[in-house]
Formats: structure tokens, C-alpha cells, sequence
């Protein structure tokens, strides 16, 4: 009875946090993180139980995100059809470039997903009678209060999780995470690799889409620098999935919160803190710092890499055992 | 009509002929021993039959249907099952886990797959370390992980690929036992072996190969007794 309360409270705590938590930004920020949750979940189906690493979740990301976008912008429908749209759209991609670039193997597969990232980017930005390229889609938002867009987010990032955990336990998981382990000894054991491969890629382009069509509806903008960006959406995704715990059903969720919040802290200058120490010490190299620390927050993003793998190379949620026999044991020295 | 049957097969990588025109019959029901100096093409002759590499030339037939040319997973469903030589565990799977994965392809509901996966594991006589995870096992019981996970997909053929290299006097008897419990539940074996004393004592036939060719074939006392079997593995000097 103790092991599905975890899951639960979550929930609860989850349901009712924007109720508590008014400020607009923060719950800017949550629906930000739930929002990720999803894009983690779809990466960490692929890349971390079937082993399959994606460079380029931005592909199918923007490819929800302009679905949406060109939903409303060109049909005149409701961009909130790209969601399940997006997906599906996103499916359609992941379909044919799953079933050539399969073939390839390891770090070929990853760098075939970053060329799929930086073709669409391309195509985003130089098709502009479509997507008016670099000037980009302005979608009317639907809702002015953050709380429509923030149990849309959760409720994409529950499905993602679910979706994710009910794949695991069926037969589909065990070849998944057979695939990582020996592609050769899973094929051997009368595993269809290539369709089993596809099946992952194509669940993951399915809920990364979604997050891209919901990206689109909430923040009322995009354009190709921004939905098909390779360091804000891609390399994002596998930081999400690394430091929450690559193969784990709760990893994506801890990645995303983590991520969200590290990036945040730089942007703004540890919430406004350097700039205050600025202001009140007259130091004039400050706003210097702050300048620069905002500008870093990529360069930060390389150094938590560094050390979630060097101490953690299991991420946060994988190496939780770990992290919590070493709190203890700091706790009582005098043991 | 033979059980399984291979005609004529051979492989070229590049210009090296690995496999250059075996053929062999296998009978229903019994263990055939494969036979020859490293490097002779056994391994080689196991990944064309197994599908892991495609044939130059020739066929090969299994219950009356040609199977060359199948893809490896298309081949484990027609029911031949194979072992690795370097044993490939899936390292981060509990040994459970490991042979309720390929318990699956022919077990659905996930509570078929592991009760097959059970009995599986304690035929093999790997009960034991049944939550251990798949790396930590010593190599006698990789060795029989390697087994057991082929026979979880129900062959009616396995390749045993080397599954004696290795091991100790009392672990190579567990080994023998085992191939014999395998045998006489009806599963028919192609087993590669460099250790006499496994494939003198198991083989109904022995098939010797040398430099991807067929030099002899028979009953193990014939094959071993055979001058150009002697001259493979000794030398000139030492023929008979």
C-alpha cells in the first residue's frame, strides 16, 4: 500500500498547486515544467529504455508546434485541434525517417535525429509562404488566466507518464529495454528490432508532438529559431531525461522540474539576487556578472551534465538510493 | 525429407572464402556435433543459419522450408533457436526478466510469459540467481542464461555456440547433463564445440570442418579416427 500513495499525493499536490501558488509566474513556470514532462517521457521511451538516442526531439517538437499553428493561422481552426493533430502529424514523420535512419546504429541513429532537427528548422525558415519563415505564427490565445493552460499541461503530462508506464509493463517494454541491451541477442530471441524501434520512436514523436501543440497554443508564438531550436528544445529534451534518471518512469517528471528551475535561476540572475547585491553594494562589475550569468545559463547546463554523470550517472531518480543512504549518513556522523 | 538441412552454403567476405560449399543434414531429434580448428568457419556457419549474416550461394531448408534468406527474428519464429559464442546478456535485466522477454514470442498474456519463464529457468537449473542481474553472473551461468533465454522461445532447433568453453570439470558435467535434458525433450541440437570430451560423449554425428570446408563426416569414433580430421588439428607430423 505504501508504493502507489507516492504517485498519488503527487497528483493531489499537482491538482491543487495553482490554487495555492497565484503568482503568474510560477505558475507560468509549472506549466513550463509539466510541459516537459511530456517532451522527457517521449525522449526517455526512445532513447532511454530502447536505447535509441534522440538529438533531435526538436524535430517532432516544432513539427506539433506548427501544426497547431498552421491550423489556426492558414484553416482557420482551433489550434487546440494540433494537439491531438500534432501528435498524429508528428507520427507521420517519425514513421518513414524511423524506417530508413533505423537502419543505422548507436551515435549514426543520433546524428541522422539532429539532421531531421535541423531539415525542418531549414524548412520552417525558408518555406514562408507557409510558415511566414523567421517572422513567425502569432496564434490568439484562447484563455487570459494561466490555469486553463496549466490543467492542459498536466493533464499532457499525466497521459505521458501513464502512457509511458503502461508501455513498460507489457510485453512491448521487454523488448524495448531487450533492444537497448543487445540489439543482436534481442533479434536472435525473435524480436522484430527494426518494427519494435519504430513502434518507440513513433509513441515518443507522438507525445513530444503534443507538448509542441500545446506550446504553440499557450505562449500564442512561435518560429523556427524557437520550436526548432537545437540547445532550448533538443539538447533540453536529453538534459531532462539525464538528470531525472534515463529509463525511469518518474525521471522525466524530476528532470523537467530541475532543468526548468536551473535555467530560470540563470535567466534571471538567481531570481533577481545578483542583481539585487548589485544594486545595494554599488559594486559597478555586478551588472557585468549578471549580464554574463544570464547569458551563461547553457554553459550551465554542460556543467550539471558533468556532474550528474561523474556522481549520479544514473540521474536523480535512478540514483535515488544512493542519494538517500548518503543524506542519512551525513546526518548522524556522530554515529 | 530431412529435418534441417544445409546445401551447398557458402560466404565470402570479401575475397576470403569463410564458408565454401558445406552441406549437411540434421535428423530430428538428435545432436549433431560441429567440429574444427578456431578459425575454420563453425561460428560462421551458425550466424548464416541463424540469418546474422546473408549467403553467397546455397540454401538452407528447415522442416521442409527454405529459411535462408529470412531475416534472424523471422528465423526464431520458425522455431530455431541459437546461443552467442561471447555470450550477450541483457546486462541490466534481472535473469527473470532476460527469458520473460523472449518467453514472450510465443506466450502472450504477460502471466503465460512468466510461468514459461519460470520452468524454463529452473529446467537450466538457474532458480538460484533468478533476480540477479544478468552482469553479475559468473560465466558458467552466462553460459547457461545464453541457454536457457533460447529455449524460452520454444525451438524445435537450437544452435549451441561453444557453451562448454570455459568452464570447469564440474560445471562441463552440469553442462553435458544439460544438453542431454535438452535432447531428450525433444529439441533437436547443433552444438560447436572445441572440447572432446562434450562432443565425443553427446553427438549422435559429427560434422569436422576445415577452412570452411567439409572434411569429414560420421559417427564421433569414425570422425576422430578419420587421417584428414587428425592432419586439421595436429599437423602433418602427427598423421596417423
Amino acid at each position: 500500500m505504501k508504493r502507489p500513495s507516492g504517485p498519488f499525493l503527487l497528483l493531489v499536490l499537482l491538482l491543487i498547486l495553482p490554487l495555492i501558488l497565484r503568482d503568474a509566474y510560477y505558475q507560468h513556470l509549472m506549466i513550463l515544467v509539466l510541459m516537459w514532462v511530456a517532451i522527457g517521457s517521449g525522449w526517455n521511451l526512445i532513447s532511454g529504455y530502447t536505447g535509441q538516442v534522440l538529438f533531435g526531439a526538436a524535430a517532432f517538437f516544432g513539427f506539433g508546434a506548427y501544426t497547431a499553428a498552421l491550423l489556426s493561422s492558414k484553416l482557420g481552426i482551433s489550434a487546440w485541434w494540433g494537439l491531438p493533430l500534432g501528435g498524429i502529424l508528428s507520427v507521420a514523420i517519425a514513421f518513414p525517417f524511423g524506417w530508413i535512419c533505423f537502419r543505422l546504429r548507436g551515435p549514426y541513429f543520433a546524428l541522422a535525429t539532429l539532421a531531421l532537427n535541423e531539415i525542418f528548422r531549414h524548412i520552417a525558415t525558408i518555406w514562408e509562404s507557409l510558415t511566414d519563415g523567421m517572422i513567425g505564427i502569432l496564434v490568439m490565445q484562447t484563455f487570459i488566466s494561466k490555469l486553463p493552460y496549466y490543467y492542459v499541461a498536466l493533464a499532457i503530462a499525466i497521459f505521458s507518464i501513464v502512457t509511458v508506464d503502461l508501455v513498460m509493463r507489457s510485453r512491448w517494454g521487454y523488448y524495448f529495454v531487450s533492444i537497448r541491451e543487445d540489439q543482436d541477442a534481442a533479434e536472435s530471441m525473435g524480436i522484430d528490432t527494426l518494427h519494435y524501434k519504430m513502434l518507440s520512436l513513433c509513441i515518443s514523436a507522438f507525445l513530444i508532438g503534443i507538448a509542441g501543440a500545446l506550446y504553440t497554443n499557450y505562449m500564442g508564438f512561435i518560429d523556427p529559431k524557437v520550436v526548432f531550436s537545437l540547445h532550448e528544445i533538443s539538447i533540453m529534451a536529453i538534459l531532462v531525461g539525464i538528470v531525472g534518471g534515463v529509463g525511469t518512469i518518474y525521471g522525466p517528471l524530476v528532470g523537467a522540474f530541475i532543468m526548468v528551475a536551473v535555467q530560470e535561476i540563470f535567466r534571471t540572475g538567481g531570481f533577481g539576487i545578483l542583481h539585487f547585491i548589485g544594486q545595494s553594494t554599488g559594486w559597478p562589475f555586478m551588472s557585468g556578472i549578471i549580464k554574463y550569468v544570464s547569458e551563461a545559463h547553457v554553459l550551465s547546463f554542460g556543467i550539471l551534465v558533468i556532474v550528474v554523470i561523474l556522481f549520479l550517472p544514473n540521474g536523480i531518480v535512478g540514483d535515488w538510493s544512493l542519494i538517500r543512504k548518503s543524506l542519512v549518513n551525513s546526518k548522524k556522523p556522530a554515529v | 525429407m530431412a529435418f534441417f538441412k544445409v546445401q551447398g552454403i557458402v560466404k565470402f567476405f570479401g575475397g576470403l572464402a569463410a564458408v565454401n560449399g558445406v552441406s549437411f543434414e540434421v535428423k530430428e531429434g538428435e545432436i549433431c556435433g560441429l567440429i574444427g580448428p578456431n578459425g575454420s568457419g563453425k561460428t560462421t556457419i551458425f550466424n548464416l543459419i541463424n540469418g546474422y549474416f546473408p549467403l553467397t550461394k546455397g540454401e538452407i531448408q528447415f522442416q521442409d522450408e527454405k529459411i535462408s534468406g529470412l531475416k534472424t527474428h523471422q528465423i526464431c519464429q520458425r522455431g530455431v533457436g541459437r546461443t552467442f559464442q561471447v555470450v550477450k546478456p541483457l546486462k541490466r535485466m534481472t535473469v527473470l526478466d532476460n527469458v520473460i522477454a523472449s518467453a514472450f514470442l510465443r506466450h502472450h498474456p504477460r502471466s503465460d510469459a512468466i510461468k514459461l519463464a519460470e520452468e524454463t529457468i529452473e529446467f537450466c537449473g538457474l532458480t538460484h540467481y533468478k533476480d540477479k542481474i544478468a552482469k553479475s553472473l559468473p560465466i558458467a551461468s552466462r553460459k547457461r542464461l545464453e541457454i536457457t533465454r533460447a529455449l524460452a522461445t520454444q525451438p524445435k532447433l537450437i544452435l549451441l555456440d561453444e557453451t562448454a568453453a570455459g568452464l570447469n570439470p564440474h560445471e562441463l558435467e552440469e553442462a553435458i547433463a544439460l544438453i542431454k535434458k535438452i535432447r531428450d525433450s525433444g529439441i533437436t541440437i547443433i552444438i560447436v564445440e572445441h572440447i572432446m570430451k562434450v562432443i565425443m560423449t553427446i553427438s549422435d554425428h559429427i560434422v569436422a570442418i576445415n577452412h570452411g570446408m567439409v572434411i569429414a563426416k560420421g559417427s564421433p569414433t569414425e570422425v576422430v579416427s578419420n587421417p584428414e580430421v587428425i592432419k586439421a588439428y595436429f599437423g602433418e607430423d602427427y598423421r596417423a
